[in-house]
């Protein structure tokens, strides 16, 4: 499995560099997939320590079965977790039921982080994003600046090679450390598999429905697949001609919503 | 678990480059689409958008997914896709063609172990062929695949194919690179992209992905020295543990390690994963691991472990290949921040021996002062402290670093050689701002031109009116006399032979000084001393500023009965000791830049024959000329 390991190594690296290139580091937890491999990745870069707070931007919309494994996953692996929610927007009555998917998505959860960077003044924030996600995340670098709004300047983003990296840090911004890059959705779940890496049980098929990714419950769909174990899940991925975040509406809300609430801060 | 699937096997990366339009991203969209990689609605969305736009199906889009990219049509960063092709996993890398996008195809094709090169049959080489090939070679890209694109323009003739074949093979070999693939093909009707093309019989080599699945995935660099790069050291718990990669050879538990730059040894007592079971006893190049020493020496982020009989280079002076992305040029002795492996400091650079025009792959003549963005070039620069490395042609990762302005890189470079470090001059570079940028905000270069000759022999009238006229010309000029220079900066010096010379040597570095910020500046000093003016000549020229040697040249009997300043009457009574031309010696220039009588010429002359003299020398060109209008050119009269 010599591309898992390059992976794993390259991803190392990443946050080792990150911890040492920051003071104030963080990083961001969905509980999904990305989010524990991420997790066990920086295990393994610290040496079975998480050296920094995990943050969970919660929507208020998480499905149950995630809530729970939020728990069980703060006693298992031991981290300083922070939950932030965005009340003001909740207050004034952002929901799914009023308002549209881009909107509610950006309210809950890039004003939530943005409220949280204002809190805490994190100037590193690791992400689980993977370039094959999306055609817009395709573009992203390992170290990736944002300017104190969290804009993402993407025409004229700072040369990045060699693993020479520079963090340059915006006035007041912060560094997006993104480990998990050059992953598709197959390795995760071949390194999930290989590593036996705990995850939400909403990802194995049940009644011929399952999710391949997931988000807020009132704009995320399952798929239909009969794939109840990783096995068969990886199967499944090699043959299948839809893409990952079919399911997610606020991708699809309009035309390049993805990059509009990228340019904004969305992960 | 299904067998067939290559996914154990590592990725290749193969980076796509070309000129813009010459269809890069149109290819890969073929290749997805041919290969089936697309996902179905990302197929129907791009169908989709085109009809609602009306607008032909263009498989690039399958690619450009951000918005200015599909109403520019241009590829503004790297996009990386995955494929599976023949029992191979491929990634690739899609590098923008357009010049100013210099720095994100660099951020892709570093990681590439080949590359393809797109050229559009109906016009041949471009531009960024060249650049991008030229990248291509200084990043040690050995394998290139070149593909004819739009063949279908040239009517898959086969003459066409054998004169780009032999300018491609010209070009590769230009670079020192093998030119083993060129492949007629057309993206836009898939010919010989998987299958060979019926219009193409007379083409004896592979189609495009036959000729990927043969090239070589880089052997592991596991039987290559040890070097292994401190990242950090960790202290979580009672264990101090050095952190980090091994980028090439291989490390045991128990054998004895050496650090550098520092020397310092030790023997690895114990090597530490998580989960704690999967610790090894061996590690390999290319996995991130963690140490724990012997004893514990202090050591940190920066030096790389290696074993005593294969050391790297530690050294302060190297030359180097660099190519430059930074807004600003890199400039003659400024200070940057410099990173190899995890090694951190300041370097500059002390030489500039060659730039390389990417249009046309030959040096600049004459060598330029500074390298200007996406510029390539070979420098010898020294860093701040020792730095351990090697040449980048024995260990990759360790023979290649960046330079950072102001944290943000602006270059990067492989090393090519160590030098002794023997002491070089060094340009004592402050300024960020270089002559050149100077001059190009000024519009004219800067320089000094020293006026020397007897009191009364007319140069500060001369360097007056000159000072004026040059200013109505546009050029910015400012005389510097000897009797401001008593009243100021030299007020404690007196007249003996050591003070003399001090002021001499005040004034030099003065008129160096001003020079250097851009200004023309003209000296007007008896300096009866050739030895002096030598000494005000180095001075000036070791920083790089031009300087001139101009003998304002009168009878000592002219200056006499001229005596505009009653220095020879004063002397005559005795107030002046060793008044030059008197009782001191006044040494005429042996070799001057410049020989005026203004005895024997009017004033007019004179001022006519220096403007002809200096104006050349400073103009960077005509139409710099500004009109000020402050006052009326006083050379019009002349």
């Amino acid at each position: 499995m010599q591309n898992l390991d390059n992976l794993e190594s390259q991803s190392i690296f990443i946050f080792r560099e990150a911890r040492y290139a920051f003071k104030n580091l963080a990083m961001l937890w969905s509980m999904g997939k990305d989010s524990n491999v991420l997790l066990w990745l920086a295990k393994k870069a610290f040496c079975g320590h998480i050296p920094f707070p995990v943050i969970h931007i919660d929507t208020t919309y998480e499905f149950p079965q995630m809530l729970e494994f939020r728990s069980w996953a703060k006693e298992y692996y031991g981290f300083e977790l922070i939950v932030k929610i965005n009340q003001e927007a909740i207050e004034r009555g952002i929901s799914y039921k009023t308002h549209d998917p881009v909107t509610v998505t950006h309210e809950l959860k890039t004003v939530a982080l943005k409220q949280a960077l204002e809190e805490y003044k994190w100037d590193g924030l690791i992400t689980g994003i993977r370039r094959d996600e999306d055609g817009v995340r395709a573009k992203e670098r390992y170290f990736s600046p944002r300017n104190q709004s969290m804009e993402w300047e993407y025409k004229n983003q700072p040369p990045e090679f060699w693993n020479l990296f520079l963090a340059t840090l915006p006035n007041n911004g912060h560094v997006r450390i993104q480990p998990l890059l050059d992953w598709t959705e197959l390795d995760i779940w071949l390194y999930i598999k290989r590593e036996n890496i705990p995850i939400p049980s909403l990802y194995f098929s049940k009644n011929g429905k399952r999710y391949r990714s997931l988000g807020c419950w009132p704009i995320t769909h399952p798929v239909p697949s009969n794939a109840s174990t990783i096995d068969e899940i990886i199967e499944e991925l090699y043959h299948t001609k839809t893409s990952e975040r079919a399911g997610r509406a606020q991708d699809h809300a309009e035309p390049n919503a993805m990059q509009k609430l990228r340019a904004k801060g969305f992960l | 678990m299904n067998n067939h699937l290559p996914l154990g096997t590592k990725t290749f990366n193969i980076v796509f480059a070309g000129h813009v339009d010459h269809g890069k991203s149109t290819l890969i969209g073929r290749i997805l689409w041919d290969t089936d990689s697309v996902p179905k609605e990302k197929k129907e969305a791009a169908i989709a958008y085109c009809q609602k736009n009306r607008i032909e199906f263009e498989y690039a889009f399958l690619l450009d997914s951000l918005l200015e990219e599909r109403t520019q049509n241009i590829t503004i960063d790297v996009t990386e896709v995955n494929f599976f092709y023949g029992q191979r996993r491929f990634r690739i890398i899609d590098a923008p063609g357009h010049l100013e996008f210099l720095k994100n195809m660099i951020s892709g094709a570093t990681k590439a172990d080949a590359a393809v090169l797109v050229i559009d049959s109906s016009v041949g080489i471009g531009e960024q062929t060249k650049r991008h090939a030229m990248l291509l070679a200084l990043l040690g890209i050995k394998q290139i695949v070149v593909a004819l694109n739009k063949f279908d323009l040239v009517h898959y003739s086969p003459q066409a194919y054998k004169i780009l074949h032999n300018e491609c093979t010209q070009l590769l070999e230009k670079l020192e690179l093998p030119c083993n693939f060129v492949i007629p093909l057309s993206a836009k009707s898939g010919e010989n992209i998987i299958e060979r093309s019926m219009h193409l019989s007379w083409y004896e080599g592979k189609p495009l992905l036959e000729t990927l699945l043969g090239l070589d995935i880089s052997a592991s660099p596991e039987n290559s020295p040890l070097r292994f790069p401190i990242q950090d050291v960790f202290r979580f718990d009672e264990r101090r543990l050095l952190a980090g990669r091994i980028e090439s050879g291989k490390l045991q538990c128990g054998e004895l390690i050496t650090f550098y730059p520092s020397g310092k040894k030790s023997k690895v007592k114990a090597i530490h994963h998580w989960p704690p079971e999967s610790s090894p006893q061996v590690v390999l190049a290319g996995k991130s691991t963690a140490i724990q020493l012997e004893e514990e020496i202090f050591v940190e982020r920066g030096e790389i472990i290696a074993h005593e009989n294969t050391p790297p280079i530690v050294a302060t002076d190297f030359f180097a290949r660099i190519f430059w992305l930074g807004d600003q040029p890199l400039v003659l002795g400024a200070p940057y921040t410099f990173r190899l492996a995890t090694q951190q400091g300041i370097a500059r650079v002390l030489q500039i021996q060659r730039v390389i025009d990417a249009m046309t792959l030959e040096d600049l003549q004459p060598v330029p002062m500074e390298v200007k963005k996406n510029e390539t070039a070979e420098v010898i620069f020294r860093t701040s402290a020792p730095i351990a490395c090697d040449l980048f042609e024995n260990v990759q990762t360790t023979g290649r670093f960046v330079f950072a302005d102001q944290n943000r890189i602006a270059g990067g470079g492989i090393i090519l050689k160590a030098l002794p470090s023997k002491p070089v001059h060094e340009i004592k570079g402050r300024s960020r701002i270089s002559a050149a940028q100077r001059a190009k905000f000024l519009g004219h270069r800067s320089g000094v031109f020293w006026m020397t000759g007897l009191s009364g022999s007319g140069k500060t009238t001369l360097s007056n009116r000159l000072e004026q006229i040059l200013f109505h010309r546009g050029i910015l000029a400012y005389v510097i006399d000897g009797d401001e220079l008593r009243g100021g900066l030299s007020k404690d010096l007196g007249f003996d032979a050591q003070d003399r010379k001090e002021n001499i040597r005040r004034a030099a570095e003065t008129a160096k000084t001003l020079a250097k910020s851009g200004l023309v500046v003209i000296v007007a000093l008896i300096s009866p001393f050739e030895e002096d003016r030598k000494n005000a000549r180095s001075i000036c020229e070791k920083d790089g500023i031009l300087f001139k040697e101009i003998y304002v040249d009168a009878p000592i009997e002219i200056c006499k009965s001229r005596d505009p300043k009653f220095l020879y009457l004063k002397a005559s009574k005795g107030e002046i000791p060793k008044m030059t031309g008197l009782d001191s010696p006044y040494e005429p220039p042996s070799n001057c830049d410049l020989h005026l009588l203004t005895a024997q010429e009017s004033i007019e002359t004179c001022l006519e024959k220096l403007l002809d003299f200096i104006v050349p020398l400073v103009r960077i060109s005509p139409d710099k000329e500004r009109e000020l209008g402050l006052l009326e050119d006083p050379a019009a009269e002349i």
